[in-house]
């Protein structure tokens, strides 16, 4: 029983890196699986933990009636489909949009904006960093002297790069330049890194498949 | 009726999920946990939408021997393998459905994916990294070194190399990850302000 999932979980690897090859029948298949198992798993897991937990137990126990309103909101959801009274689907996904726009101006100001200014309100220069790296001049302890000063001359530098309302001429170009070399470091780095945590995955696919499902290599 | 009561709705909900944050009362939390329970159960159902809507256009496309309809079959056949198993015996560990079914299926497909990127993230860079400009080198050469950082054998390279890439990661990185945030944070709040209070209406449609 275990090796016959195996096999299965063995076959999918395979015929979703069929694809590295072309497109091809097999590499659809997989691909169609997938879009069918994931929504059905999303429609299980609505129903365990959001239908069951938060509308029905406590309707049908008669603790809350008024979930009745969001009941009727979500089947609403579904005159979508209908041309006449699609209209009506418009108030519950008012109720989406509304609770996300209310929590995303909470969320974003006390969550982002306030935080990462506030984590930026740190000395421009740091002595101490100087008076190490003379001590011991590294390169570790030299990039230690920059850190201040991109987190606030440069981070000023990055937010001006998209400060749109004065034109980038002058000796304001040489703000906005610094700002887009920083925003390109960023993006190199986190390019960088996504195609090293891909790499690993691929390489937990291969373990995957010689050694656990083929067993032709060993760990 | 058709546009009114949207908004209204709208200004209801938001404004309570910002007031919730101001007016710590246990009056106002009531009133906020409780639409924010009605909006998660409606989010539940808009889930439930989106997969009788994938259902609704493959079964047409099966119905009637459209193009790829064996693969759309695929599909349909794939929903309810999990559909029907996962309300009957349930999702959780322990279950068929996740252990055998789930693990063995969705996780092996999801992780194969996403790690299949790796050979399309590395070609389209190839070819949208060309070292044009002094600018598109930086992004190249700080890509490079973050990867040479990354592999087990960096410090044998240059041992202060994951160093490096730590500070690296930790300080330019994370200077232009704030910029970032901050600017996508000003707009995130500028618009939902907009749509709290009605100036933003695409959302609803032409009509």
């Amino acid at each position: 029983m275990d090796f016959f999932w195996l096999s299965v979980a063995g076959l999918a690897t395979i015929a979703v890196l069929s694809f590295l090859y072309n497109d091809n029948p097999l590499y659809k298949v997989a691909e169609h699986f997938f879009v069918g198992i994931a929504a059905g798993y999303v429609v299980c897991a609505e129903f365990y933990n959001v239908f069951l937990p938060n509308l029905w137990n406590p309707l049908t126990s008669g603790t809350d009636y008024w979930l009745v309103i969001p009941l009727l909101l979500g089947l609403a959801l579904f005159t979508r489909f209908s041309n006449n009274i699609g209209w009506i689907s418009r108030w519950p996904m008012s109720v989406i949009i509304g609770t996300y726009a209310g929590l995303a101006v909470i969320g974003f100001a006390s969550g982002d904006m306030v935080l990462q200014v506030q984590a930026s309100l740190i000395p421009v220069f740091e002595p101490a960093t100087v008076s190490k790296f003379s001590g011991d001049p590294s390169v570790m302890n030299f990039l230690d002297i920059l850190k201040n000063p991109l987190f606030t001359l440069g981070l000023i530098a990055v937010l001006f790069y998209f400060f749109f309302s004065v034109e980038h001429k002058g000796g304001l170009k040489h703000i906005a330049v610094v700002g887009t070399t920083l925003l390109m470091i960023g993006f190199g780095a986190g390019y960088g890194y996504t195609v090293m945590t891909r790499i690993a995955l691929l390489f937990d696919r291969f373990y995957f498949l010689f050694v656990e499902w083929l067993q032709v290599a060993s760990a | 009726m058709k546009r009114e009561i949207p908004i209204l709705i709208t200004l209801i909900f938001g404004v309570f999920m910002i007031v919730q944050f101001f007016i710590p009362h246990p009056a106002v939390n009531d009133i906020a946990n409780r639409l924010q329970n009605w909006a998660i159960i409606v989010i539940a159902f808009s889930y439930v939408l989106g997969s009788a809507n994938i259902l609704r256009i493959n079964g047409e496309l099966v119905y009637r021997r459209g193009p790829g309809w064996l693969y759309k079959l695929v599909l349909v056949i794939a929903f309810f393998m999990m559909v029907i198993p996962g309300m009957f015996l349930g999702i959780g560990e322990g279950t068929w459905t996740n252990d055998r079914l789930f693990t063995n299926t969705y996780i092996p497909l999801a992780s194969t994916m996403y790690a299949s990127l790796a050979f399309f993230i590395a070609s389209a860079a190839f070819r949208a990294f060309r070292v044009r400009t002094w600018q598109a080198s930086v992004l190249a050469l700080t890509a490079v070194i973050v990867m040479l950082g990354r592999i087990p054998i960096s410090h044998m390279i240059w041992h202060d190399l994951p160093n490096v890439v730590d500070w690296v990661m930790n300080v330019p990185n994370a200077v232009a990850q704030r910029g970032i945030l901050i600017g996508a944070a000003l707009g995130a709040i500028a618009t939902g302000l907009k749509v709290i209070l009605g100036i933003e209406r695409s959302y609803l449609g032409r009509e």
